[in-house]
């Protein structure tokens, strides 16, 4: 495949990987975070680790949509699909996710709920066209990446006068989420979570742009490299993280010139702010409460808004105690340090969130990592 | 089977039968209920397409002689697709080369087929019709008999227009031993040819996907290929077609079943160039794709050369390639060496194959 074949090449991996072994110092560790789950499928599916010198460590940040949506908004959209006999339409990760008394959309519809999986927001519309009878739902997730095509929707939704097309909004922020990170008691006091500096998103920044990740460079002195999903970005972006490191530099750099500038795509930045507003505070799995951190409908658009058009409450919803996911996403602890991780949870069955999606981290390790885990053991 | 009188002339005479109205007939209840109207529907499609003397006797079974000294291998296949109809073949070849294939593998002979409708009320009898010619053409090019079936009709809305389940019958001859459970370090894994038409041209014509391509599904019969492989190395270990789950679900069966791991090299396997774009575009991986004209082959590591030039020599062959190797690992783990030169597990799909949203 043209234009992508170039960024999975195997030999100029090696080289990349020779750089990074001559000049890290082998006197320090470099402890990197890949906010985006894309990046996160990508090291691991490729093989990344194993081309990166003994001590550059990769952590897994919260950037996978899926993993991070909590179990009471989940929750929210099996109601719909049980109790107000509402089509709910979604993308195909969420339809694992697990909720409230051991459901999940998955079974929910095997429960008789009419759930749809989607490719795009647009087929939602097409859904509510197409049974003027009955409410649609589209249940709208993920970071800035699929904000936009939501946004889209709803003004063509109102454009068209539809009557019975809304959507549950969670859609949530990757600056708020970088930042709480970097102010959790484990960044900021404890040291437990040593970040040198992260690796930016692909996809969003190329909404959003380079320009707001300046503020962490500069207010908590760690670089960012923007980087493409492919594994080349990855790698090449990890040596700039090194070299940065090295010169005692805290800059934003981009490794993906090919798709992001400084601005983002303004078109797409003013759709979003027609239609939706900050929500005060929004919660995220494993992270709690974070303020500022997510997007709700403007009061413009409410009879779209499937929070105001029907009675499903908010409530929040525990994780299961033994499950790691919070620490896992925060960085503080690795899949393999879950004591449930591949027993009690695994993808066919997955307790906590980062086991749903292969952009988790531990549905990432489980399924392409697993053997690293046992040829440790064994040599021991 | 004889509620028609088959004589033939020129006025209506005693015992005449309207023919079906093919065009713009439907399925209903009534074809189902074991009366005339079913006699008819067995009669004009079922029975004018298949035809043969096991059929022709009207039984409730056909009755099949046991070649001495060999042994009879059993295989079943339910099918439920949609689309029906896709591009490269429909549900009817489908059903039948799915069971011929899971006879192969097994190093048999297929020999017979019984096949079983639940039809869904309401459904044209021009697709059924459709469907049956296409099984009977599949049957007669892998060389297979259906020799017994049976239908049903269910009401509107509780079927998908139509499921079919085949039953294949076929006989190994003594000498060969054929199982997933025999693979051994240091054996060879083959691949007939490229992973993923099957699933990726299935998935573009579903209606909320479609997306133009020239990729067609590899809907195909491989007892042929097999029978020249087994010629030229009747010690082949395993035999097995990767079809849902795709090619890592099936090395992953056979790595549990005979207790063995796997060494794959990504390059070796062959995929072609829109099959990978396409699962580049919806997020999915064509290890996990289905293919229903392919082939995994498990043999020693000194009859690998003969093997696969046996392959290659096949139409259904011709890109079959060596993509591994087996080996001794206590947890069974089918690793792979990736194109990029990094080394990673190629696990069991879980779930269904979903797309990723970022």
């Amino acid at each position: 495949m043209k234009y992508i074949d170039e960024f999975r090449d195997g030999d100029v991996a090696r080289k990349i990987g020779e750089r990074l072994r001559a000049e890290a110092d082998p006197a320090r560790q470099y402890s990197f975070m890949e906010f985006c789950g894309g990046h996160t499928h990508a090291i691991s599916r490729y093989g990344v680790r194993e081309l990166l010198p003994p001590n550059v460590r990769m952590i897994h940040g919260p950037g996978c949509p899926v993993c991070v949506l909590p179990i009471g908004r989940v929750d929210m959209a099996i109601k719909l699909a049980l109790e107000h006999d509402v089509i709910v339409c979604t993308y195909g990760d969420t339809m694992r996710v697990p909720a409230s008394d051991n459901l999940s959309l998955t079974k929910a519809k095997a429960r008789g709920g009419d759930i749809r999986m989607v490719y795009s927001a647009t087929d939602a519309l097409t859904i509510a066209r197409d049974n003027p009878g009955r409410e649609v739902v589209f249940f709208a997730i993920g970071f800035e990446t699929t904000t936009p095509p939501t946004a889209l929707a709803i003004l063509r939704a109102q454009r068209e006068g539809l009557k019975n097309f809304s959507v549950l909004c969670c859609h949530v922020l990757t600056p708020s989420a970088i930042t709480h990170i970097l102010e959790s008691p484990e960044v900021r006091q404890y040291g437990t979570v040593p970040i040198d500096g992260f690796i930016g998103p692909a996809h969003v920044s190329i909404v959003i742009g380079a320009a707001p990740y300046e503020h962490f460079a500069e207010e908590y002195r760690k670089p960012v490299v923007i980087a493409g999903f492919e594994p080349l970005d990855v790698m090449q972006a990890i040596l700039m993280l090194v070299r940065q490191v090295n010169e005692g530099r805290a800059h934003v750099e981009n490794e993906f010139t090919r798709a992001v500038d400084r601005d983002g795509n303004l078109a797409a930045q003013q759709k979003v702010s027609e239609v939706f507003e900050l929500r005060p505070s929004f919660e995220w799995r494993g992270l709690g409460e974070v303020p500022y951190s997510a997007l709700k409908i403007r009061p413009a658009f409410a009879e779209f808004d499937a929070e105001r058009r029907f009675d499903v409450g908010y409530k929040p919803v525990a994780d299961n105690k033994a499950c790691e996911c919070g620490a896992i996403l925060r960085g503080v602890k690795k899949p393999t340090d879950c004591k449930i991780f591949g027993t009690v949870c695994t993808p066919e069955n997955p307790v906590g969130s980062c086991m749903v999606s292969s952009e988790g981290a531990c549905a990432a390790h489980y399924a392409y990592g697993r053997f690293k885990d046992i040829l440790v053991k064994v040599s021991a | 089977m004889n509620a028609r009188d088959n004589s033939t002339g020129g006025t209506v005479r005693a015992g005449y039968v309207r023919p079906l109205d093919i065009r713009n007939g439907r399925i209903d209840m009534g074809h189902g209920a074991g009366g005339r109207a079913a006699a008819q529907l067995i009669d004009e499609i079922f029975l004018a397409a298949f035809d043969n003397p096991f059929l022709r006797q009207g039984n409730d079974g056909a009755s099949l002689a046991i070649p001495q000294g060999s042994r009879l291998v059993m295989a079943t296949d339910a099918h439920v697709i949609s689309p029906l109809f896709f591009p490269g073949g429909d549900i009817g070849a489908l059903s039948v080369h799915g069971t011929v294939n899971d006879v192969a593998m097994m190093g048999a002979t297929p020999l017979y087929l019984s096949a079983s409708f639940i039809l869904e009320e309401g459904f044209p009898l021009a697709d059924l019709k459709r469907i049956v010619q296409s099984m009977a053409a599949a049957a007669r090019e892998a060389g297979v008999a259906v020799v017994t079936g049976d239908t049903k009709v269910v009401e509107q809305g509780k079927g998908d227009g139509v499921f079919i389940s085949t039953t294949g019958v076929g006989v190994v001859p003594h000498g060969i031993d054929v199982s997933g459970a025999n693979a051994r370090p240091g054996d060879v894994i083959l691949l007939s040819g490229t992973v993923g038409d099957h699933g990726v041209a299935v998935l573009s014509q579903r209606e909320s996907l479609e997306f133009e391509t020239t990729i067609v599904s590899d809907t195909a019969a491989l007892n042929g290929l097999v029978a020249d492989m087994l010629a030229v190395c009747p010690a082949i270990r395993t035999l097995r077609d990767p079809t849902r789950g795709g090619l890592a679900t099936t090395l992953n069966e056979i790595a549990g079943q005979s207790g063995v791991g796997m060494l794959l090299d990504e390059a070796a396997i062959p995929v072609k160039p829109e099959v990978d774009a396409a699962c580049e575009l919806l997020g999915l991986d064509s290890l996990y794709v289905a293919n229903e004209g392919k082939l995994v082959a498990i043999v020693s590591a000194d009859q690998a050369d003969a093997v696969l030039a046996a392959m290659r020599a096949h139409p259904r062959g011709v890109d079959a390639a060596r993509i591994g190797v087996v080996q001794a690992d206590t947890h069974h783990f089918v690793q792979m060496n990736t194109r990029f030169g990094g080394r990673r597990v190629v696990d069991w799909l879980s779930g269904e194959q979903l797309p990723r949203i970022c």
